[in-house]
């Protein structure tokens, strides 16, 4: 029982793979699915409400209703980048709470690995942007590395506290034996890889993989036929941050906004949060979120994430239990479709016992899209296990 | 110093943001401003996204600044500097910072215009220590 909400997830599945040789997107996207499925104990034909974002091929979930063979009576394509899935999942909230559908998948799939494609998407010059920042030779990694300069520049944020949010992920890491990068590394190890783009180093960076990640949601009656695995959706807030017409700063993200939202919808506080699930495209993406989402003050994230903080069983708030972006998998670029996942784990208590929060009772799981120096949407999803 | 310089993409410029590249090709660094609110905007655009009016006019820039951020990238054929410099004029633009040792920029750092050709006779308008 616990507290009223308006919807759960009751399945949730990773692809396994890393690196998808033989199978194409549509595939990969069926087969999340499928997993999803079978792990709410729910069948395809239950499915009345689809949602996908950029990655899924074809015009607004169309061609992917089409190849899995789907009947529905809602469907949402909206994309925000790496964070749409956690914005579906609000959306799929409140059309289940409309009553528009019942049953919501949301699938993300991708092979950018195999493809050796990690770059940013071809404008034409209908986009408005485009021409003020592609010829300047901008890429993903120097657009987030701007943000980091500036951080440093105005809270003495230094290499070694960045460094601190790989190491924690590394240590996570070494347990899923999913994760393309197992290894435990240490401070040193992150500040004497290679620089990319100062002042992130080549294990700030997250991983390109391919793979994929699926959830079904579902309204409050079906989830109390499904049993206690299914988690609550306590509450959940999205905002979108620009350069805001030439006043550009890079010290904060629309984190802010949507933390501020989901909280208050959860009627929750940062201390009643357990674990945390934060996209982590970069290192630095980690510790601004973690400043704009309140877990410390603004500028006081590099103290914050020292010292194994962000470690399980170590420090105050584990964060990206399976590994995250940094170590384990980042399907299609996209990176919040499995934070909503790790919190799922967690809080049905089937993550990895060395790295399963004890009691967990809320998660939070937080995506950001587009790229932090331009525009960015956050998205922050707020879960409960299923008796909060 | 670095003497060599990185491949530059060639602008594709939206209708309404023409003039700017008009104006790089001629030396001139022009910004837009709205004459019903008077607040200058970046990048340029046909609507003011202050007050939504359409009276918005060009104007030439002094071409000075200062270093917002910036990132020397490593990880290039040619290494280069992407920047945000916060212009005299109140707007910050993302550009890339050239024609000094790459080591010793900071933030803050004052900063001027150079336009520089690229291929399709487009001219950027990149910076360099002032």
């Amino acid at each position: 029982m616990g507290r009223a909400c308006k919807a759960y997830i009751a399945g949730a599945f990773e692809h396994p793979t890393r690196h998808a040789v033989d199978q194409s997107v549509a595939q990969l996207h069926a087969e999340v699915a499928r997993g999803a499925l079978a792990d709410a104990g729910l069948s395809k034909d239950d499915v009345d409400g689809y949602f996908c974002a950029g990655d899924a091929p074809g015009l607004g979930g169309l061609s992917m209703v089409e190849y899995m063979g789907l009947d529905v009576r809602y469907v949402d394509s909206t994309d925000t980048g790496g964070s749409a899935y956690v914005v579906h999942l609000g959306h799929a909230a409140e059309a289940i709470a409309a009553g528009k559908c019942s049953v919501a998948l949301i699938t993300l799939a991708g092979r950018p690995r195999a493809a050796a494609k990690a770059t940013l998407p071809d404008y034409d010059n209908d986009t408005p942007d485009t021409a003020f920042e592609t010829p300047f030779n901008q890429m993903i990694v120097n657009n987030y590395a701007m943000a980091a300069m500036r951080h440093r520049h105005e809270f003495a944020t230094t290499a070694e506290q960045l460094a601190w949010i790989k190491v924690a992920a590394s240590h996570h890491a070494q347990h899923n034996r999913h994760a393309m990068l197992q290894k435990v590394v240490t401070v040193e190890d992150v500040v004497n890889s290679p620089m990319i783009s100062d002042p992130l180093h080549r294990l700030d960076c997250c991983v390109v993989s391919d793979g994929g990640g699926a959830i079904v949601m579902v309204s409050p009656e079906i989830a109390k036929s499904l049993g206690d695995r299914c988690v609550k959706v306590m509450g959940q807030g999205e905002a979108v941050k620009t350069t805001n017409r030439g006043q550009v700063d890079l010290t904060f993200t629309a984190g802010v906004k949507s933390g501020a939202i989901a909280f208050e919808e959860a009627g929750l506080t940062r201390a009643d949060i357990d674990m945390v699930t934060i996209y982590d495209s970069f290192t630095i993406t980690v510790l601004i979120t973690l400043e704009d989402l309140g877990f410390c003050e603004k500028g006081q994230g590099g103290r914050f994430v020292s010292d194994g903080n962000l470690i399980s069983g170590v420090g105050k708030l584990p964060f990206n239990t399976d590994g995250g972006g940094l170590c384990n998998n980042h399907p299609s670029n996209r990176g919040s479709m499995t934070k909503i996942i790790e919190a799922v784990r967690q809080l049905r208590g089937e993550a990895h016992p060395r790295v399963q929060v004890p009691d967990c009772t809320f998660a939070l799981a937080h995506g950001s899209g587009g790229l932090i120096s331009t525009r960015l949407c956050s998205a922050t999803a707020i879960l409960g296990r299923n008796d909060a | 110093m670095s003497a060599s310089y990185p491949d530059y993409p060639i602008p594709a410029p939206a209708l309404d943001a023409q003039p700017f590249w008009d104006g790089t090709a001629l030396g001139k660094l022009l910004l837009k401003r709205c004459t019903d609110c008077g607040e200058t905007h970046y990048y340029p655009r046909a609507i003011c996204p202050y007050c939504f009016s359409s009276a918005t006019e060009w104007y030439e820039a002094t071409g000075r600044g200062t270093i917002y951020s910036f990132s020397v990238m490593r990880r290039a054929p040619v290494s280069y500097v992407i920047a945000y410099v916060r212009l005299e004029e109140g707007v910050t633009m993302m550009t890339n910072i050239i024609d000094c040792d790459f080591d010793t920029l900071a933030i803050d750092d004052a900063v001027k215009v150079v336009f520089h050709p690229i291929k399709g006779g487009f001219s950027l308008p990149l910076f360099t220590p002032a």
